[in-house]
């Protein structure tokens, strides 16, 4: 496959699925590998989700090197924050391909991320996922990650120390 | 005064014992110790709403967010909610958002502008100076019905410094700034990162939960004791990504000089030479060489309009400023606003903005913003680890009977000078709240 026209929406599940997977496995490195060099991750702030990060405060903003060095951090036994490791289940649902152009796709999902942490009650993170995933010899990869909680504020939600 | 206790006897009911022991401070003995119940007993939260929170002035906002006649924010102010606004001649206002017919919160939205707020049960709308001006069916109103009688309230006192706009739900509270004493020097600073003296809140706000007493992060926030250990991640993230970390001083533990002091009425800051790198203005390579001009530019600026010394100790220092009993200004990797509620013994609300000159050019601006990630708000690389230890700290002092005493000494034989990870400006944040506690007020 050369061309995003082609791609087909369970092709796009699928690999979202497995990008659940691997999140939810604590694979992170192997989470990594899924990214283009490129990759930008984001979470805006609850109030104000579909803005810029540049000139916006968001609870999350990576390019590619931040991003690689939060994977750094969550891999070492002093990212306390995720000493134990949360435990999560990503529920991922209504997968749409918005619009296709060359390489590039535009894809929505809902998400559904339930946290569990020592004695904490459940919380689950509700939202939906913006991708921009682009096809590289043949492979989809994720160039775009933005995840955006359709709660009014984290609130009880607390951090969001793990990648949602 | 020092006070000497049975430290086995059970101390903390605030209601039912006629004197019981929070604080112990004894200077000759150098002793201070903090009774743990204080941050698990439901009765001294109830106290603290009446004693501390009623009578200190409270922080609402930042002028800057509501810019023109009829903007406005609502917020949730020590349990009231409030209408944080504008008036029709471009006053800031705070009126108590509960319509006076029968109490219904009259504001609904979190922000906008607005002609008239008005209140949907039974239609009394109330105008952008707060007075009632419809009324439906007012006629069926006794002659002695005067709308002019039934505006929103107020609170007691309001009042702002440097854009800052506090409340006070105590009429008779000292005027804003003999209270905040020592801290305007160091919001001063702040400010100055502006030319033209002017900050603003940048839009986004961090708005989240911990599940721990409020004091909790009250001493987290200046307390830099804890910074080698909570964020060895992020120090090695620093080190990782090329900014130069000097060893420690000996005697120090952390790479820079800093220090740690009280300034009046429970306030308090930590003031360091600054290792981290600062928007304004010291670039480190995480902001990319693209924006080092920027940066320069800045500092340039710095000194032109301020002198070198000036410039420096706006741009080559972090303080984070505490300012009692539940604000921080810290000026840090990025300037964040922090204040924070009690929602329980063992929870807290906390609203999280970020504070930029206004004048900042869009690339100063989005390394502002960047800045502020690498270590704050609850996506950070360092706040997540705060809240994990308050957090871990709460779910300890169920043994609060069992082990009643925290140990707050550090510095305390020390002449002079303290360092930011000794702790006596924790100290004077715990005599500040003992004093208040034990200050009786009409209820």
């Amino acid at each position: 496959m050369k061309n995003s026209a082609e791609i087909t929406r369970q092709q796009v599940e699928d690999f979202l699925y497995e990008e659940a997977a691997l999140l939810d496995a604590w694979r992170l490195d192997d989470w990594l590998e899924l990214l283009t060099d490129d990759a930008v991750y984001r979470v805006p702030s609850n109030d104000r989700p579909n803005s810029s990060s540049g000139d916006t405060l968001f609870i999350i903003a990576d390019d590619i090197n931040r991003i690689c060095a939060r994977v750094t951090r969550l891999k070492k036994k002093d990212a306390h924050a995720e000493d134990p490791r949360s435990r999560t289940r990503r529920l991922l649902t209504n997968v749409r391909i918005v619009s296709s152009n060359g390489a590039a796709l535009e894809v929505e999902a809902n998400f559904s991320v339930h946290r569990f942490r020592r004695n904490d009650g459940i919380r689950v993170y509700v939202g939906h996922y913006r991708y921009g995933l682009r096809l590289m010899a043949g492979k989809l990869k994720i160039a775009r990650r933005e995840a955006v909680i359709d709660s009014m504020e984290l609130g009880a939600l607390g951090s969001i120390s793990f990648i949602l | 005064m020092a006070r000497r206790i049975d430290t086995g006897r059970r101390s903390c009911d605030a209601y039912g014992m006629a004197d019981p022991v929070w604080v112990i401070n004894e200077p000759e003995a150098m002793r201070f110790r903090v009774n743990r119940s204080t941050l698990v007993d439901p009765q001294v939260l109830e106290l603290e709403r009446r004693r501390i929170f009623d009578v200190c002035w409270i922080y609402v906002g930042h002028e800057s967010e509501v810019r023109a006649p009829g903007d406005f924010k609502t917020r949730i102010v020590c349990d009231r909610p409030v209408i944080f606004c504008r008036d029709s001649k471009s006053q800031v206002r705070v009126f108590l958002n509960t319509c006076r017919h029968r109490g219904s919160i009259v504001c609904r939205e979190a922000e906008g502008n607005a002609k008239s707020h008005t209140c949907f049960y039974h239609g009394w709308s109330y105008n952008r100076d707060g007075e009632l001006d419809g009324v439906p069916g007012q006629d069926a109103y006794p002659p002695n019905f005067k709308k002019s009688d039934f505006g929103l309230k107020e609170p007691p006192r309001v009042a702002s410094y440097r854009g800052f706009v506090f409340l006070n739900f105590d009429p008779n509270a000292v005027p804003l700034e003999d209270y905040l004493a020592g801290a305007k020097e160091y919001i001063d600073i702040v400010i100055d990162q502006s030319p033209s003296g002017q900050m603003e809140v940048i839009q986004g706000l961090q708005d989240y939960d911990i599940r721990a007493n409020w004091k909790l992060l009250a001493e987290n926030s200046f307390d830099d004791y804890h910074l080698i250990s909570v964020h060895a991640s992020w120090l090695s993230y620093l080190k990782d990504s090329g900014v130069e970390m000097k060893r420690p001083e000996r005697g120090h533990l952390l790479p820079g000089h800093g220090i740690g002091k009280p300034l009046g009425n429970g306030h308090g800051c930590t003031d360091n030479v600054n290792f981290r790198g600062r928007p304004v203005a010291c670039w480190i390579p995480i902001y990319g060489e693209a924006a080092k001009p920027e940066i320069e530019r800045i500092r340039a600026e710095l000194v032109a309009r301020l002198g070198e010394a000036r410039a420096a100790r706006v741009a080559d220092t972090n303080r984070n400023l505490y300012i009692f009993p539940n604000l921080f200004i810290n000026d840090g990797s990025s300037v964040t606003i922090r204040t924070f509620y009690p929602m329980g013994t063992d929870r807290m609300r906390v609203l999280a903005w970020a504070l930029g000159p206004k004048e900042e050019s869009a690339v100063a601006r989005a390394v502002r913003l960047d800045s502020f990630l690498t270590f704050y708000g609850p996506g950070g690389f360092a706040t997540p680890d705060d809240i994990e230890v308050l957090e871990t700290i709460q779910a300890g002092l169920g043994t609060y009977r069992e082990v009643p005493w925290m140990e707050v000494t550090r510095g305390m034989a020390k002449e002079g000078e303290q360092l930011n990870t000794d702790e006596w400006h924790l100290r004077a944040l715990w005599e500040q709240w003992d004093k208040l506690m034990r200050t009786e007020r009409p209820s």
